[in-house]
């Protein structure tokens, strides 16, 4: 076990595995085989089991003996939620697995993007609250959030800022992955998810620029639905459908607003999902000027073969050899 | 690349990761420390910059500002850009669609196993200057100026029709000689020498491509609508010369109401009714203008009958204008 590791709650622990870590009394190992994935370690047993023959030994103090118990609690709740839904063994899998050396700042950027979304998300779901997605009240309404609502114009300045942030940072995102290369082998559709993320988070940009029903944004939304209506074949249908008619009218706000509130975000979830599998499934890429050398490595096994006798190194017939 | 390439990519991946860290806690504190700041920053800026609400959204409005949010300005600058007509869907459906699709597939054409930067002098070249030059046509999106003056020199007459035309928004798309943006829309700098009113009219009630409609304002203030009619029409790229003006001024004053009237009715697409009073609305829309002798009077009164859909009538119009003082 690392001391990373130790710093997980017991049940997430993995398993020792059976040449390292001093076998348990075979009952033991027999019960944590059976009950496989409820990660209940065989130290932690070990500890419960002195816990039971110790109990006189440590106190009487009905307290002391309160907050022995409670210490235990947390652990006991992962392992009781864990006997009945596993997922402990994927999670430790997920949060022990190893990041390439050099991993640096720059691979924060897509979980900070990821981030920005969660701060969107949870915005927009207290915003949501007061709104009023119809031409005649919505005006109103975000002037009731601003100016009456508790840390209204506070919630509408975060997700009004936090948009710009997370373009900026999904743009920042895509140009280190570029940069790096890491959309290559075996990357690729995970780049093209990405992408779909990106034209995603711009048409949460448009969509979400109306809602304020104020002049601005009002007819910013009028060009940019013509701009959409002068494409080839699909771009009048695609105006229509977004105007909900032909011309701006009284439903086009809800729709803008359940396509801002629904349908991308939904599909953005989801494609987050699916990024987010596929970054722990590959593994995030070492930085480009890193390269695997496997010079230090061949200097040790020299070293180690300088140790090992001579006749085991030819008997052995592998190891290090073609390098003498 | 090819088999081997990946097969050494992998075989080399797995030696780098395994030299690694785990994710747990090392990875995890830096997006956290990252998260961290990102948080902060947008508190800071909702602090600071506040959210405010501008004025609401009125279909019927003569001022409005029509600027998308500031990560689409470079869209709006390509479109500034392209200007023929013909061109603008190119502008604003293709220019995107073409650069989203390289931008998707990237992965399948640029094959080279190498990840380098340094070492893929073409990707990292090309990378480079898409930046640049999406933050330039940003910068310059976001320098386009939304005046709502419109500084060119008018009859008096035509004044009120360049405050509604300054307040309508029509500086974000077009350019008055230098005043506005030069596109998405057309320079109408002499847009009164290549339309006549009743042609204008009828763009600004439609809204041809991207431009918005502007039958709102016909529909809620007249008026206002026919001033600006009358002001564009009036543009025809020559310079007002001030005492002409004021002996234009002169002869137009006399008959303001027969001009106004006339224009009206070519507004409506209907022909004027009464020839003489065609001829002295001619004199008054070319009050300003005096720069073209060769046309003749006749040719101002038949024109606007004509106009509503000739294209011609804002030229010939502007005929009669030399003869107009000494009729008058």
């Amino acid at each position: 076990m690392s001391r990373f590791e130790k710093l997980l709650p017991p049940p997430m622990r993995r398993p020792p595995k059976p040449g390292h870590a001093p076998p348990p009394s075979n009952g033991h190992k027999a019960t944590n085989g059976n009950v496989t994935g409820n990660g209940a370690t065989a130290l932690e047993e070990q500890e419960r089991e002195k816990d039971g023959n110790g109990n006189g030994l440590r106190t009487d103090d009905a307290g002391a003996r309160v907050v022995d118990r409670a210490k235990d609690v947390p652990a006991d709740l992962v392992g009781w939620v864990d006997e009945r839904m596993g997922g402990s063994s994927f999670l430790t899998a997920m949060l022990l697995r190893k990041v390439p050396k050099g991993t640096n700042w720059f691979y924060t950027l897509g979980s900070a993007t990821m981030f920005a979304f969660v701060v969107q998300a949870i915005t927009g779901v207290f915003l949501a609250m007061y709104y009023t997605p119809s031409p005649v009240e919505a005006y109103a309404s975000i002037t009731y959030l601003t100016n009456d609502v508790f840390m209204g114009e506070f919630v509408r300045g975060m997700h009004k800022w936090g948009a710009s942030v997370m373009v900026i940072l999904a743009f920042v995102h895509m140009a280190r992955t570029f940069f790096f290369g890491a959309y290559k082998y075996p990357r690729e559709l995970n780049w093209v998810i990405g992408v779909v993320l990106l034209i995603l988070t711009m048409v949460m940009g448009f969509t979400g620029y109306l809602l304020p029903f104020d002049q601005r944004s009002y007819w910013a939304t009028i060009v940019g639905v013509n701009i959409n209506g002068t494409g080839p074949i699909v771009g009048p249908y695609l105006s229509d459908f977004l105007r909900a008619g032909p011309e701006f009218g009284a439903t086009t706000l809800a729709r803008f607003y359940a396509i801002h509130m629904l349908l991308v975000p939904g599909a953005l979830i989801a494609l987050i999902g699916a990024h987010l599998y596929l970054v722990v499934k590959l593994g995030t890429t070492a930085p480009p000027w890193l390269r695997a050398d496997r010079k230090p490595k061949d200097a040790r096994a020299e070293q180690v073969d300088a140790i090992v006798s001579p006749s085991e190194r030819n008997g052995s017939g592998n190891g290090s050899n073609g390098h003498h | 690349m090819n088999r081997k390439e990946k097969e050494e990519y992998l075989r080399e991946y797995e030696v780098m990761k395994k030299k690694g860290k785990p994710f747990f806690p090392y990875a995890i504190m830096k997006d956290s420390v990252m998260a961290l700041i990102v948080v902060v920053v947008i508190i800071a800026m909702a602090l600071w910059l506040g959210a405010e609400q501008g004025p609401k959204a009125d279909p019927t409005t003569t001022t409005y500002v029509p600027r998308p949010e500031w990560y689409f300005y470079f869209l709006f600058e390509v479109l500034r850009v392209i200007k023929p007509p013909e061109l603008v869907p190119i502008a604003t459906v293709g220019v995107p669609t073409i650069c989203m699709v390289l931008l998707l597939l990237l992965p399948f054409y640029d094959r080279n196993a190498e990840r380098n930067p340094l070492r893929r002098p073409i990707a990292t070249t090309a990378g480079i200057l898409t930046i640049v030059s999406m933050a330039f046509l940003t910068f310059l999106g976001a320098q386009a100026g939304s005046a709502t003056d419109i500084e060119v020199e008018v009859a008096p007459e035509y004044e009120a029709g360049k405050l509604v035309a300054g307040q309508s928004g029509c500086l974000a798309c077009h350019l008055f000689e230098h005043n506005g943006n030069d596109g998405p829309g057309p320079e109408l700098t002499d847009i009164g020498a290549r339309l006549n009113p009743a042609a204008i009219s009828r763009s600004l009630l439609i809204g041809p491509g991207i431009m918005p409609s502007y039958a709102g304002l016909e529909q809620s203030d007249p008026d206002k609508f026919r001033d600006m009619v009358l002001f564009l029409g009036s543009l025809n790229g020559q310079e007002v010369e001030s005492e002409e003006a004021g002996v234009g001024l002169a002869g137009g004053s006399s008959v303001e109401g027969g001009g106004t009237e006339s224009t009206a009715g070519a507004v409506e697409g209907a022909a004027p009714t009464d020839p003489a009073a065609t001829a002295e609305g001619g004199a008054t829309a070319a009050a300003g203008a005096e720069e073209d002798p060769a046309a003749e009077p006749t040719e101002g009164a038949a024109t606007p009958e004509a106009g509503a859909g000739a294209g011609q009538g804002g030229n010939a119009a502007s005929g009669p204008g030399s003869s107009a003082p000494a009729g008058g």
